[in-house]
Parts: structure tokens; C-alpha cells; sequence
């Protein structure tokens, strides 16, 4: 077992033809992630990777032919929001927006639409997900993680590679990883991956990363410790972040003193939660 | 994106809210020449994106053009937390009866917008929120349907507002949302909106966000941007499509990643050091993009150590690597350098990087503590 993406994915790319998304789709590929169509506008009917993924001018179409059940997003900035739209009508069930740069206003139209719709997303402006051993959907590097029980959830990119691998220089692997993406307003956030780890067999323990900016850490250590039963062990980067500053990603904001690491690990604690020192502490946490 | 007050009132004065009239002026000449026209009483206000003007004395009452000249001389000399007055707006000062807040931001928990509204205007809204909770009515407005007028209604019922002024506070409250809606705006916030004394509603002082994000579909908010309010090396950052902060500390940081970046900050503190700067050099950075990111963190003379911190992913750690001796022939830095790669192409990377006498390391907190020493090594 494991969350939301499995063998069983099939996987449409909107936007495969990009230098980004073409790049992506090879690796995920690779990983042995199911592609079963992309999409890009006036390419349908058109194939890539030598003629093994058929293009459709549509995500509906892409659907109907080959029944894809989930699509990873790789259109830029100005056109991600219409794709989202796109996916949801065509009866997508969990769409994964890698782009980055997602203006927030079209975030919150996009996140009324896809929760009346009941269509999951994750991110924008995230790595996406990872199964080890299973699926890929997005740009996680498939060789920093192997097959565990360890449930990972993140804001961040990078970071959560520098805790994966660590984990696997320790023999410890990891049952999904979430890439749920740095930006203000997003599709799926940590208390719906904690719910999810919480009920699959194949987790055991969870780490959360999470890092300055809104209140969504403070919102999972209430959740934590009012339905947790498996552990969670944590990190919360932008320690030494000053206020009021974007700290690269649109999310990562102190805002009139709310928002701080400070509150978050003090939350976090509060629900039972070990925090980490740094990232590479969070192995010797999990033993 | 911050605007200034005047450049946010004009927008605010594009969707029907009323503005005192007023204008801009860079000497206290023209100052004068303003408050000659306008006629009557004026306040002169320093125009920095800071808040606290008014506490600073960078926001006062001339009651002719001869004593505006005087007041926005002193102003205009004046730095407000650190930032040089360069522009003053001259309005015409307002008979204030009472003051009320009205705002609207994105509420990124409910994933909506709010308008709020306080009978206590004049005062920061964090600060209300603080002192006085109660007094701050939040309306949320569905991202499709927008403001309603019975939620503006219920705003100026909810605040205490006399009957007379419902409709005129509505048109305002309208206007605030379109002008916050059709800019992309983060924040559209006025306060205070008075009562004057003769019962007329004016927004006498407003603020603007932008959502950088949106700026590809607003080319004329991006014109408004005021680069001599951020440091240079942010500037330069921004044209390279790097994103990069300057703090106060001594040891350079230069990370793919954001949270990585906020990370690796944090290990320094917790080993006694101090970082220099936030830097993202972002995913799939080039060889040029990071020899820009080098020479921007030794542009800071307090810098006296750089810590590297690659975990290759889409970057590749040799394209990284090229970049680092591309910028190392070019700058010639002083200060010694510790390098981490770690990932894709981390060992072709560190093979490029053998002859470049550079202090490695294999893991986040070795590096770390190799650059804390570093940095102490090279103050003595």
C-alpha cells in the first residue's frame, strides 16, 4: 500500500512537449510510472518517446481514449490555472501542478472549483509524489528513496531530498512522499496526507517538513494530537528567516508576527510531535 | 510588490473611491508650488515602503505653502527605518471626524479573500486584532461571485456606521474589491477612510500589494516598482531570476531550493555561525546563473565565508560546478569556500571542483561547521 499514487496510476501529462515536461515525462518513465497520454494543444495525434505516448489536443480527450486517472501539470504560470480547470472537466480525480509562479488569485478561484467538484490536487509549486519502487508523478529524483514505511509530507523541494536520502543512507525507506509545494494557496495540505498515512497499512511513522508562513503546521499539530495513533517526527525550516520577507517560495512569509517557526515547533511539541534540529537529525528521531 | 501610498490611492481613485487631492512632489519647491495650488491646509507625507511614517515624523500639517516648503525640506532629508525620504505627497488635510479600517487580503487558511473592517481606524489592524478583536468584522467573499452589497452592508452595520453612509460606504467598499480583484493585489487596504466633518466618506491613506506572480499580466504595475527601496544586490537578483535576501550575518549561502536555503541558514545559527543572505539559485540552475549568484554574495564585504550547498535533482551538480569556476575566474574571492554536492552528477561535480582549493564536505552538518570555522578563521 501506499497514498494516492501507486502502479496503478495512470497518468496524463498536460504539457508534454515542453523542455521541462518532456524532460519528466522520460524519467517517470524510466521509473515505470503508467504515461498513458499528454496533452498539448494542435499536437493530437502526434507521439513522443519514440511513438510509446500518444498527444491529444485535450485533457477530455486524453481521458476518454485512454483512461487516465490522475495528471501531472507542467504548463507555465499564465496557462496552469486553465489546466487545472481543463483537468477537473474532464473528470480527473487527482491532478499534481508542478509549475511554479501560480498567480494566488487564480489559486483560490481554482481551489473553490476543484472542492465543489470533490477533485484532488497537489501543489502548485511542488515536486509532486513518489512511491518508491512504484510511480513517480512529477520530479522527485527516483534513486534518493527506496520502498518504507515512512510517510513523507513537505512544503518544500530540495529539503525533502535531503531528508529522503538521508533516510536511505540508514536503510530506511519511505511508503509515499508528498511534495505539497510552497505557495499561500494550494489543493492538498498536511492534515489531509497525515489522514492518509494514518489510515494506510503500510506507514508506520510520518515525517512532516514544514516551514514559515501561515498557519498550516499549528493546524496539523492540533490534528496530530487529537487523531494521530503513528508518530510524527518534524522539521520546520526559516529558523533565521526575518519577517516580512519571501523567503523564495510565495508562501514562506512572516506576516504581522504570525507565521513563525518559533510558533510552529512550540505547536508541534505541544502534540506530542519530536522536531528536529536540522534535517539530517530526522533518521535518529524515526529509530 | 509594495506601491506607495500615492500610487495605490490613484488605483484606489480609478475604482470610484474617493482621494483627497494632492500631488506628488521630489523638492520642497515643488512642495510649495502644490500646496499653493490646492489652497487651503496640507499634509505632507514621506512616501517610503515603510510602515510607521507618522511616528517617525515623516507625516506632517502645513498650514500655507511657506510653511509646506519648510516641512517637506525636513522630510525629505529625513531615512525611515534605514530608507532615504526621496518623494513626498502634498494633500489636502481633512476635517476627520472619525476614522474607520477597511481591508482586504487573501485569508490563506479559508483559501478566500476577506474584507475586514474596524471602527478603529488609523491604527494597524494587527494591532486591533491584538488589543481589541471584537472590533474587527471579517466578511469572506467567494472568488467567483465577488463582494456582494449586503456583505458590505452588513460591514458598515457591523462597525457602527450611521445609516446615511451605508450606500457611499458600499460604492467604497465595491470599488476596493474590484480595484484588489482587478490588479492581482495581496493586500488593498485603506486606512484610514474618515468621516469628515461636513459627513463625506475619504480614503486618506491607502496600501497596495501586488502578487508578484501575476506581474506577467500587469505590465504596468511592474513599471511602478520603486528600485531605490531594495538593496541593489535584490535587484540585480530579480533580473537573474534568482531569489535572494540580504541579512546581516558573515557566511554566504548559496542553495538550490528554497526550503534547503531556509535550512541550511538555520544549521549555521545552530553551530554559532550567522548566514549573509538567502539565496535560491533554483531548479535546473546554469553555469552563468550561479558565476551572477557568486559575484552578488561577495558584493557584500561583510561575507567571510561561502557555503555551497547542492542537492542535485533536475540541477545537475557539474553544471553547478562549472558555474562556481566560471564565477572563481572571474571574482577571485578571498574568503574561503565550502562546497557539498550531493545528487545528480555530485561526483563529475566534485572531480571539476578537486583543483579549485575548496573546503569539502559530504554531509549538511559537516558543512555547516566547516564554514562556522571558516568564517571565524578569516575575522582574525
Amino acid at each position: 500500500m501506499s497514498i494516492l499514487v501507486d502502479k496503478n496510476t495512470r497518468l496524463v501529462v498536460q504539457g508534454i512537449t515542453g523542455h521541462e515536461g518532456l524532460f519528466h515525462t522520460t524519467q517517470m518513465v524510466a521509473y515505470g510510472t503508467q504515461v498513458v497520454a499528454g496533452v498539448r494543444p494542435g499536437k493530437g495525434g502526434e507521439k513522443v518517446l519514440d511513438g510509446k505516448i500518444p498527444i491529444f489536443d485535450s485533457a477530455k480527450m486524453a481521458v476518454s481514449v485512454t483512461g487516465a486517472n490522475t495528471s501531472v501539470i507542467f504548463v507555465p504560470a499564465r496557462s496552469a490555472a486553465d489546466a487545472m480547470f481543463e483537468a477537473a472537466d474532464a473528470g480527473i480525480k487527482l491532478m499534481v501542478c508542478i509549475t511554479e509562479g501560480v498567480p494566488v488569485q487564480d489559486m483560490m478561484r481554482v481551489r473553490d472549483y476543484i472542492d465543489k467538484k470533490g477533485v484532488r490536487l497537489v501543489g502548485p509549486n511542488c515536486p509532486g509524489l513518489l512511491t518508491p519502487g512504484q510511480a513517480k508523478v512529477g520530479i522527485i529524483p527516483g534513486d534518493i528513496a527506496i520502498p518504507g514505511n515512512v510517510g513523507a509530507v513537505s512544503r518544500s523541494g530540495t529539503l525533502t531530498y535531503e531528508v529522503l536520502y538521508a533516510l536511505k543512507l540508514v536503510g530506511m525507506g519511505a511508503s509515499t512522499c508528498v511534495g505539497i509545494g510552497g505557495d499561500p494557496v494550494n489543493g492538498t495540505n498536511f492534515i489531509d496526507c497525515l489522514a492518509l498515512f494514518e489510515a494506510d497499512p503500510q506507514t508506520e511513522k510520518v515525517v512532516m517538513i514544514g516551514e514559515i508562513g501561515g498557519t498550516d503546521e499549528e493546524k496539523a499539530a492540533e490534528y496530530i494530537a487529537k487523531n494521530m495513533h503513528k508518530p510524527v517526527v518534524s522539521f520546520i525550516a526559516g529558523q533565521t528567516a526575518p519577517p516580512g520577507k519571501r523567503m523564495g517560495h510565495a508562501g514562506a512569509i512572516i506576516e504581522g508576527g504570525s507565521g513563525t517557526a518559533a510558533d510552529k515547533i512550540k505547536a508541534l511539541q505541544a502534540a506530542g510531535v519530536r522536531v528536529a534540529s536540522h534535517p539530517e537529525e530526522i533518521p535518529v528521531l524515526l529509530k | 510588490m509594495k506601491l506607495h501610498e500615492y500610487q495605490s490611492k490613484r488605483i484606489f481613485s480609478q475604482y470610484g473611491i474617493p482621494i483627497p487631492k494632492g500631488e506628488v512632489a521630489a523638492t520642497p519647491q515643488e512642495a510649495e508650488a502644490i500646496a499653493e495650488k490646492l489652497g487651503s491646509r496640507v499634509v505632507i507625507k514621506s512616501q517610503v515602503l515603510v510602515g510607521g511614517r507618522g511616528k517617525a515624523g515623516g507625516i506632517k500639517l502645513a498650514n500655507d505653502p511657506q510653511e509646506a516648503e519648510k516641512i517637506a525640506s525636513q522630510i525629505l532629508g529625513m531615512q525611515i527605518k534605514g530608507l532615504p525620504v526621496r518623494k513626498v505627497l502634498v494633500d489636502e488635510a481633512a476635517d476627520i471626524r472619525s476614522e474607520i479600517y477597511l481591508g482586504i487580503t487573501n485569508d490563506r487558511a479559508a483559501h478566500k479573500p476577506v474584507m475586514m473592517s474596524s471602527s478603529a481606524g488609523g491604527v494597524e489592524i494587527e494591532e486591533v486584532a491584538r488589543q481589541t478583536p471584537e472590533k474587527i468584522i471579517k466578511v469572506h467573499i467567494d472568488p467567483f461571485l465577488g463582494l456582494r452589497e449586503y456583505q458590505a452592508r452588513d460591514i458598515a452595520v457591523g462597525i457602527g456606521l450611521l445609516a446615511e453612509h451605508w450606500l457611499t460606504f458600499g460604492k467604497i467598499a465595491q470599488g476596493l474589491w474590484k480595484a484588489y480583484e482587478s490588479n492581482d493585489a495581496t493586500l488593498a487596504e485603506i486606512n484610514p477612510l474618515v468621516v469628515t466633518g461636513d459627513d463625506q466618506l475619504l480614503a486618506v491613506d491607502g496600501k497596495m500589494l501586488i502578487d508578484d506572480n501575476s506581474l506577467f499580466r500587469h505590465p504596468d504595475l511592474a513599471e511602478m516598482r520603486d528600485l531605490d527601496e531594495e538593496a541593489k544586490s535584490e535587484t540585480e537578483a530579480r533580473e537573474h531570476d534568482l531569489s535572494f535576501i540580504k541579512l546581516d550575518g558573515n557566511i554566504g549561502c548559496m542553495v538550490n531550493g528554497a526550503g534547503l536555503a531556509m535550512a541550511t541558514m538555520d544549521i549555521l545559527k545552530l553551530f554559532g555561525g550567522a548566514p549573509a543572505n538567502f539565496l535560491d539559485i533554483g531548479g535546473g540552475a546554469s553555469a552563468e546563473k550561479v558565476a551572477v549568484a557568486l559575484r552578488l554574495i561577495l558584493t557584500d564585504p561583510n561575507v567571510k565565508a561561502v557555503l555551497f550547498n547542492i542537492f542535485g535533482g533536475i540541477t545537475r551538480c557539474d553544471e553547478v560546478a562549472h558555474g562556481i569556476l566560471a564565477a572563481l575566474a572571474e571574482v577571485k574571492p578571498k574568503v574561503p569556500m565550502v562546497v557539498r554536492l550531493v545528487g545528480t552528477n555530485a561526483e563529475e561535480g566534485r572531480k571539476l571542483l578537486a583543483d579549485a582549493k575548496m573546503i569539502t564536505a559530504d554531509t549538511l552538518a559537516e558543512a555547516s561547521q566547516k564554514a562556522v570555522a571558516a568564517a571565524k578563521g578569516g575575522q582574525k
